[in-house]
């Protein structure tokens, strides 16, 4: 039981950092119906800058993160400003092409600059740190992913809800020519959509990188597990993309955990394919996620 | 039949503007002059070149084969795919079941032995199978949907690669079988027709004929009414639905005959690459065929080898001449990360200015040129596009496929296979 629990703990962590992601992905897609595949890479960017600024510069963690985000931001709002600006109206293959190419830039600039070694994460915690409930470790990382999680969904729901600008958002989101005539200023919302988006998305992969000790250039492809997470819980739904990051990540981590008991047949690493059959199964049932709104399409 | 033909169609299309010459397959003098050439410079390779030049070439030209099939799907379809590698896995995969040894050790692990005339084309039809298994369920989604499932088969291939030991070697990978004609077997020197060739050359002829022959299919099938409908329902799909194109039937098509194509790309590889590991068939393989057809051409066949060529030939033929210190590991610029550098930013810079790619620019420059192919404007907004630019482009460009008086009885023949 105790087993059990420990699982689900870590499952429900790694699924905040999932969410995490998730947020970035969906932020984006509700403002400008873009799928953004180079969202791995900003995050791969913004830890190995976290992890340098610690390592290599002596840098206290509270002020390298911080400068990871910036970096993070400043990339994606001159991919928006440079480039996508001039995508607008082309369709969704030429922009989602778009974006690879932004990933295979990013990710090739941190094999040049950084080398494909591993290399170690920026951690504030002793790797023990935490303490024991009921036979249950909790440890400070997953505790802090988990509040950080909970206050900044907090803050973004009051974000979009209660201020000038979430308004503008949604307001773009639902109907951007009624946004516009409103006087909504739409390259705004698509500005602040994706520096909000890249700064999101990098905290989740810091979180991430604490939690898994070490980085690599493959470590992007923590993004393409936060897929499942959005298409579960609608491509355009905020809160399910926290719901879908939270069962991704039990699941996940549940499979993990269990997999030594399964039969033989089904080999290793099936906890790294549960995300995608999920996936693939709710898009077979309900293509719209459990939380996203159903378009209608009529000929 | 893919089209229905009603009686009022044909006023119609005299009304059309008639842009496009009456298609010849080699017509002008000036084809003939360019085939000569090419055929004089392969020539001149395949007698002068040297075995790296051979390896270099024959994979590039491998490639090339994946690369249109990607280009059938993505490029004249429109249908967003990242699977391509799981595909070409499936044709490898099934070269080594049916065309390798029997067991011998770990990295011979199960074989039938059969010939390569058997296991070369089964390579394409398992893959084509599968395509047709899959395809029902993945074809309903659209745009990013199909991308992102796509992208969830390479990963769950991956997994069962790694894991079906008893065909795939498990982790650490297994041996290709080599394709043998007779008591010709490709890995050794061989004398045909009194001319002694080098294990690279006969490689080179086998898949430069299998090329060939892809190239000409996709070229052909892309002129006929088929490669139109296909065409009009990646311009517009709502559109293509409207004019009598059933949606399902062509993309499934589209996505089955891709997938024949990738798996026999991907038995060539092995059986060049002679061993090969599970991890091979990555994402990152995918999103380089990607790269390939938007920067040789979307829907274009010199397009698609162009491109292959770029993107699969560039760090050879600069690991060839030294341009680059070797890759350590530890950081630095080595010949793949320039040319990844260089594809990420040339995949940004076409999409922006000339979406028909390398081959577009070559035919936009060349007085008289036919107008450079564009990307539709998609469909998945439904109504909405209507309003967005771009789309009058969209509809001059099927216009410009609707086939003219001569072409007419020809191509109602392909419609009706």
């Amino acid at each position: 039981m105790a087993y059990f629990l420990q699982l689900v703990f870590a499952g429900a962590a790694q699924g905040c950092i999932y969410a995490l992601i998730g947020l970035g992905f969906s932020i984006i897609f509700k403002a400008s119906q873009v799928i953004n595949f180079a969202q791995g890479e900003l995050l791969l960017v913004g830890t190995y800058v976290v992890a340098s600024a610690v390592l290599n510069w002596h840098l206290p963690f509270l002020l390298a993160l911080p400068l990871g985000l910036l970096v993070t931001i400043v990339i994606g709002l001159l991919f928006e400003r440079l480039v996508l600006r001039r995508m607008i109206g082309r369709p969704p293959f030429t922009v989602l092409m778009i974006t690879i190419g932004l990933d295979i830039i990013l990710r090739t600039l941190v094999i040049v600059g950084w080398g494909s070694r591993t290399i170690p994460a920026a951690t504030p915690f002793a790797i023990t740190s935490g303490f024991n409930v009921a036979g249950v470790h909790l440890g400070s990382s997953d505790l802090w992913t988990l509040g950080v999680t909970v206050v900044l969904c907090a803050a973004l729901y009051y974000f979009f809800r209660h201020t000038r600008y979430g308004l503008a958002m949604r307001a773009t989101a639902l109907d951007q020519e009624a946004a516009l005539a409103m006087g909504i200023d739409v390259r705004n919302v698509y500005a602040l959509a994706w520096g909000l988006a890249a700064a999101i998305t990098t905290l989740g992969g810091v979180l991430l990188a604490i939690d898994s000790l070490a980085i690599d250039p493959n470590f992007g492809n923590a993004a393409l597990v936060a897929f499942p997470a959005i298409i579960l819980g609608g491509l355009d739904s905020v809160s399910g993309a926290v719901v879908g990051g939270v069962i991704i990540g039990l699941t996940s981590v549940l499979t993990a955990g269990y997999e030594s008991r399964l039969p033989a047949v089904v080999g290793t690493g099936l906890h790294e394919v549960t995300p995608y059959l999920i996936m693939i199964l709710i898009l077979m049932i309900r293509p719209y996620g459990l939380f996203g709104s159903r378009k209608v399409e009529r000929v | 039949m893919i089209a229905t033909k009603e009686p009022g169609r044909s006023r119609l299309r005299q009304e059309l503007p008639r842009e496009a010459e009456p298609p010849h397959l080699l017509g002008s003098l000036a084809r003939w002059l360019w085939l000569g050439v090419g055929v004089l410079a392969l020539l001149l390779f395949f007698s002068l070149a040297s075995d790296d030049w051979f390896t270099i070439v024959n994979y590039c030209l491998i490639a090339a084969i994946a690369t249109l099939a990607l280009n059938l799907l993505s490029g004249y379809t429109g249908q967003i795919s990242l699977g391509l590698a799981f595909f070409m896995g499936l044709g490898g995969y099934t070269a080594a079941l049916l065309g390798g040894n029997p067991p011998a050790g770990p990295l011979d692990p199960w074989g039938l032995g059969l010939p390569v005339f058997i296991w070369l084309p089964a390579a394409g039809l398992v893959a084509a199978l599968v395509g047709a298994l899959i395809g029902p369920s993945a074809l309903r989604l659209r745009g990013f949907y199909l991308g992102i499932v796509t992208l969830a088969l390479v990963f769950i291939g991956n997994y069962l690669f790694r894991n079906l030991n008893f065909i795939t070697g498990g982790p650490q990978g297994r041996n290709f079988p080599v394709p043998a004609f007779g008591g010709f077997s490709l890995d050794q020197q061989n004398s045909i027709l009194g001319v002694a060739l080098t294990s690279g050359q006969q490689y080179f002829l086998l898949i430069l004929v299998v090329l060939l022959l892809s190239a000409l299919f996709v070229y052909n099938l892309s002129r006929s009414r088929v490669g139109r409908a296909m065409r009009a329902v990646r311009d517009h799909e709502v559109g293509a639905a409207i004019m009598g194109v059933n949606l399902f039937e062509v993309k499934m098509g589209a996505f089955v005959l891709s997938s024949f194509l990738a798996g026999v790309a991907g038995a060539l590889y092995v059986s060049y690459a002679r061993y090969v590991i599970p991890d091979y068939w990555s994402l990152s393989l995918s999103i380089q065929f990607v790269a390939a057809i938007i920067i040789g051409g979307i829907a274009d066949v010199w397009g698609s080898i162009l491109g292959a060529a770029f993107v699969f030939a560039l760090p050879q033929v600069i690991d060839y001449f030294s341009l680059l210190p070797p890759s350590t590991g530890g950081g630095g610029l080595s010949s793949g990360d320039l040319n990844a550098l260089l594809y990420g930013l040339l995949i940004i810079v076409f999409l922006l200015f000339e979406p028909g790619g390398v081959i577009g620019l070559v035919r936009r420059l060349r007085p008289g040129g036919p107008r450079p192919q564009r990307l539709g404007t998609g469909a998945s907004a439904g109504a909405a596009t209507v309003k967005e630019g771009g789309e009058s482009i969209e509809v001059v460009d099927l216009q410009q496929h609707l086939p003219g008086p001569g072409e007419e009885r020809g191509s109602s023949g392909t419609g009706a296979s």
